[in-house]
C-alpha cells in the first residue's frame, strides 16, 4: 500500500488523504497532478486508469472550487486502488493530459471535455465524443439548462414534397 | 356485369390496384434505437407474426423499403442519420412513429433528445405507448394499409400536395424563450434561422 507520507515527502504537504466507504482518496493541486500520477504509475504500480470523470461543484455546500476532476487508479497485480482528485476553475479550466501514461485516458478525457469543457493539454485528439461537433455548450455544467438551449431544433425540416 | 366478363376477372382502377398491391406488401425499414425496437422484433416474431399482413420483410437497406418504423428515441446526433435514411427510401414511402419517445420525446426532455421525429421528417401514423405492445403496432400496420389503399395513386401524386411537415409546431413556447434568453451567438446564423418561417438551417452548416 502506498503510504501518504512517502508521497508527501516528494510532493509536499498539500496532499490530503481521506476515506469514504473504503475508497481511499488523495487530493492534489492541479499543478502537481501529472507528476503525482506518473509517480503512482511508475513507482507504485498503478498500471490501470479505471475511470476518470469530473464533478461540477457549482452551488455545492462547502465547495471552494468549481470543478473536481477524479482519476480512479488500480494496481492490477497488487489489487490496490486509489482515487486521485484535483480541482480546476473557470475561466480557464485546464489540466495536463494523462494520455501519455495510460492510453485509456483518450476517450475519457474527450468525454470530460465534451460534457464539462475542461481542456486537456497534450491530448492528441481533443474533440467532442458524445455531442455533435457543432454543439456549442457543455451540457453537464450545472448552469446549463436541463432542456438545453434549443439546440435540439437546429436541423432542417424534411417535408413530403421535399423528399 | 353487362359486359360479360369471364370468371375470375375484375374491373378496377389502376390507382386502386397499385394501392392494393402496395398495402399488402409493406416492407418495413426498422429504425430501432430503444426498447420499442424489442417490441418491434416481437411483432415480427412468430407469436404476433407480422407476416400475416405482408409486412415481414424487414430490410436493412432503405433502398428496398417503403415503410419506415421509427422505434425509440432519436437524439441530436442520430437525427441526420434518420433524415438520410428517409431520403434514401424510394417513393412511395410511409412512416410510422412508434412509441412515446419517437412521437414526442417521451420522458426524455433533455438537451440531446429530439422531441418528436415528426418535427423533422413526415410521419403518417403514430403509435402511443411506452413501449407499445405488438398488438398496437399491428393495429398501426393495419391502419397504415387502410390509409395506403385510401390515398394511393400510381404515381404517388398525393404526396406532392403535402408540403408542410405534419405534426406539432417545431417549437414549444418555453423552448423559444430559452433560446432568446441564451442568445446563442456561437451557433452562427441560428437566431436568423429562428425568425424565418421554415426553421431551416443554412445548407453549409449541416453535413
Amino acid at each position: 500500500m502506498v503510504e501518504l507520507s512517502v508521497l508527501q515527502q516528494r510532493f509536499g504537504t498539500e496532499l490530503v488523504e481521506s476515506t469514504f466507504r473504503d475508497n481511499r482518496r488523495i487530493d492534489v493541486p492541479a499543478a502537481k497532478l501529472f507528476d503525482l500520477l506518473s509517480c503512482l504509475k511508475s513507482d507504485h504500480g498503478f498500471n490501470t486508469l479505471i475511470d476518470m470523470t469530473a464533478v461540477d461543484y457549482l452551488e455545492y455546500e462547502g465547495a471552494t472550487d468549481r470543478f473536481g476532476v477524479v482519476y480512479m487508479l488500480l494496481d492490477v497485480f497488487g489489487g490496490e486502488r486509489v482515487i486521485v482528485r484535483t480541482a480546476v476553475n473557470l475561466p480557464d479550466p485546464k489540466l495536463p493530459s494523462v494520455y501519455s501514461l495510460w492510453r485509456g485516458a483518450d476517450w475519457m478525457e474527450r468525454e470530460v471535455f465534451d460534457m464539462f469543457g475542461i481542456v486537456f493539454d497534450g491530448h492528441p485528439d481533443l474533440r467532442r465524443i458524445l455531442m455533435p461537433e457543432e454543439f456549442a455548450a457543455f451540457p453537464l455544467r450545472k448552469d446549463y439548462p436541463l432542456k438545453g438551449r434549443g439546440e435540439r431544433h437546429n436541423f432542417p425540416v424534411i417535408t413530403r414534397a421535399g423528399s | 356485369m353487362a359486359v360479360g366478363l369471364p370468371e375470375n376477372v375484375f374491373m378496377t382502377k389502376l390507382d386502386a390496384a397499385a394501392s392494393w398491391a402496395r398495402s399488402n406488401s409493406l416492407w418495413p425499414m426498422p429504425f430501432a434505437t430503444a426498447c420499442c425496437g424489442i417490441e418491434l422484433m416481437a411483432t415480427a416474431a412468430s407469436r404476433h407474426d407480422l407476416a400475416r399482413f405482408g409486412a415481414e420483410v424487414m430490410r436493412f437497406s432503405p433502398r428496398q423499403c417503403d415503410l419506415l418504423i421509427v422505434a425509440g428515441r432519436v437524439v441530436m446526433k442520430m437525427l441526420p442519420v434518420l433524415q438520410r435514411i428517409w431520403l434514401q427510401m424510394p417513393e412511395p414511402k410511409w412512416c410510422i412513429s412508434m412509441g412515446a419517445c419517437a412521437c414526442s420525446g417521451g420522458v426524455f426532455d433533455t438537451y440531446a433528445v429530439v422531441q418528436g421525429v415528426d418535427r423533422f421528417i413526415p410521419v403518417d401514423m403514430y403509435v402511443p405507448g411506452c413501449p407499445p405492445r405488438p398488438e398496437q403496432l399491428l393495429a398501426a400496420v393495419i391502419d397504415m394499409q387502410a390509409k395506403v389503399r385510401r390515398t394511393g395513386t400510381v404515381m404517388g401524386k398525393e404526396f406532392l400536395a403535402r408540403d408542410t411537415p405534419m405534426g406539432p409546431e417545431p417549437f414549444e413556447s418555453e423552448e423559444r424563450y430559452r433560446i432568446q434568453d441564451a442568445n446563442l451567438v456561437q451557433l452562427g446564423g441560428f437566431s436568423a434561422a429562428m425568425t424565418s418561417a421554415g426553421m431551416k438551417r443554412g445548407a453549409g452548416n449541416h453535413g
